[in-house]
């Protein structure tokens, strides 16, 4: 009951900042757009299928849900600063409250970004099949690790570190080390290692995997990315708890 | 029956004693007055009490539940007027009302007559569907202790209620508070002496984060030989008559 109508609260106050709707429902569609021109551009001799829609959409889905790093990060950040969390922080609501409150708005607003971005990219050329849906489901999960950056993030930092970090920097690397802007694989090497490390590049490929109806090679990418998302999002609740017990005020 | 026990209450930050070593009991439905000047320690004496910071020594219990070890039991409890007006500044009043009522566990049905009932109370109805971030400063801290009214608390903590309101809204506020008298057990604070004298049952004055003396206005002036709170006041925090 608590957690929904924190989390009520939260949608509204994201929702009501006319810039979160832009970049997290409308920027995805632009990139749409922009790279799908690019896309057109290519001759076929070039034999480079990086923007074709059935990479570009995955990758977009993915990189559209980076923001969500951002909107969570800034909203706990400016919320730990006013009067009004610690106002809660001395009511009856507990950490997995605030955790789960702040979560559960991220994943409806992943939920239809995705949505928004898979359907438009089926206007765009890609395949309209069930496995859209499920590639839906598959996004929103993945974008819980940007709600834990966000939320691990916006307990330790100021809004406008979280800007820089969460907004610029993370975006950055996601949307780099990810293979949406760059062909990852044509450029091999360190570069490619640090791809696979990191869990931005495997959330593509379990989404692409969906798309594809290649089910077997959805989990072993998947699990790489819950596993971030689970060390993060507990590192997240230790740091948020540390804050609301006053250990660290 | 004891409200709130606090024995050998301290707050340390690094090497600088916020609040020191204070020792105090507060009955049931006690107003009970902290005065003193800016950085004495009220703040930091209401936030251990209300589990927001943890003492670095001693403790404190609540209606039989200990800050350190109960917080969540004490939380259920209590509420507080933060010193600094607390709203969630993209809500509007209702909406914050009603959360607030929600967060202490009250039904939507009871969640909305408490609401309509804060609102009545604290003139807030003409601008019950505006942003909290839009109100003045008054309307603004009116909004916030109605919050810590809403969940109709056992203990109430108001941190410089007054703070920011004109004469006739601080008036105002002094009626709501008086009614509450008896029933809530309320721990304020201010530096307004005349608010003390209106509202209190008995005082405790902090001074560099003792408490310097505790009593009612007329055992605070007998012991300092003074005749007004003020002057007692003044001797109590350590200046000259
Ligand atoms: N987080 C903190 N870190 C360091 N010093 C603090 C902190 N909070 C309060 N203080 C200091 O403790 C003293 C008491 O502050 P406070 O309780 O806010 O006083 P009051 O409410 O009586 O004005 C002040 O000197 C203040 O600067
Ligand atoms: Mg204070």
């Amino acid at each position: 009951m608590r957690i929904i109508l924190f989390a009520k609260r939260n949608i509204k106050e994201i929702l009501r900042d006319p810039i979160n709707l832009f970049f997290g429902l409308g920027f995805p569609l632009i990139l749409l757009v922009l790279l799908s021109v690019i896309n057109a551009s290519i001759p076929p001799e070039a034999n480079n299928p990086m923007f074709s829609i059935e990479n570009l959409a995955p990758g977009l889905a993915m990189f559209g849900t980076a923001f969500m790093a951002l909107f969570t990060g800034m909203l706990v950040s400016k919320d730990r600063t006013s009067s009004f969390l610690m106002r809660l922080f001395a009511s009856p609501m507990t950490s997995f409250d605030f955790i789960l409150g702040y979560t559960l708005p991220m994943l409806v607003m992943s939920l239809a970004q995705a949505a928004i971005t898979l359907l438009a990219s089926c206007i765009a050329g890609l395949e309209l099949t069930g496995n859209l849906l499920l590639a839906i489901l598959v996004t929103m999960l993945t974008s819980l690790l940007f709600v834990g950056f966000g939320l691990l993030f916006g307990s330790l930092l100021n809004d406008k570190a979280v800007g820089g970090i969460c907004g610029a920097l993370l975006t950055n690397v996601a949307g780099w080390l990810s293979g949406v802007f760059i062909p990852i694989d044509l450029i091999g090497g360190a570069f490619k290692k640090a791809a696979e490390i990191l869990p931005f590049y495997h959330s593509v490929q379990a989404i692409k995997a969906t798309l594809d109806g290649n089910f077997v090679e959805i989990l072993p990418h998947l699990i790489i990315v819950l596993g971030y998302t689970i060390v993060i999002f507990i590192l997240a609740i230790i740091v948020f708890h540390r804050r609301m017990s006053g250990d660290k005020a | 029956m004891n409200a709130i026990t606090i024995t050998n209450l301290s707050k340390k930050y690094g090497g600088f004693t916020a609040v020191d070593n204070l020792n105090l009991t507060i009955e049931q439905g006690e107003l009970f007055a902290l005065l003193g000047i800016n950085g004495a320690g009220k703040t930091t004496t209401i936030k251990m009490l209300s589990c927001l910071i943890k003492p670095t020594s001693g403790n404190a219990v609540l209606l039989g539940d200990s800050v350190r070890e109960h917080p969540q039991a004490v939380k259920e409890k209590i509420n507080i007027s933060p010193q600094e007006t607390a709203v969630a500044a993209n809500l509007s009043v209702i909406e914050n009302l009603e959360l607030t009522a929600g967060i202490y566990g009250q039904d939507i049905k009871t969640a909305k007559e408490m609401t309509e009932e804060m609102v009545s109370q604290f003139g807030l109805d003409g601008v019950r569907n505006k942003k909290a971030k839009q109100l003045s400063g008054g309307m603004q801290r009116r909004l916030s202790i109605a919050m810590a009214l809403i969940s109709n608390p056992q203990v109430l903590f108001l941190d410089e209620p007054t703070l920011g309101l004109d004469v006739l809204a601080r008036r105002e506020l002094w009626a709501s508070i008086q009614a509450l008298k008896g029933k809530v057990t309320i721990v304020l604070t201010t530096h307004y002496l005349e608010e003390v004298e209106a509202l209190s049952d008995r005082i405790g004055i902090m001074a560099n984060g003792k408490l310097a003396a505790v009593g009612t206005v007329a055992e605070l002036t007998e012991q300092t030989g003074t005749n007004k709170l003020e002057d007692a006041f003044v001797v109590l925090s350590g200046g000259a008559v």
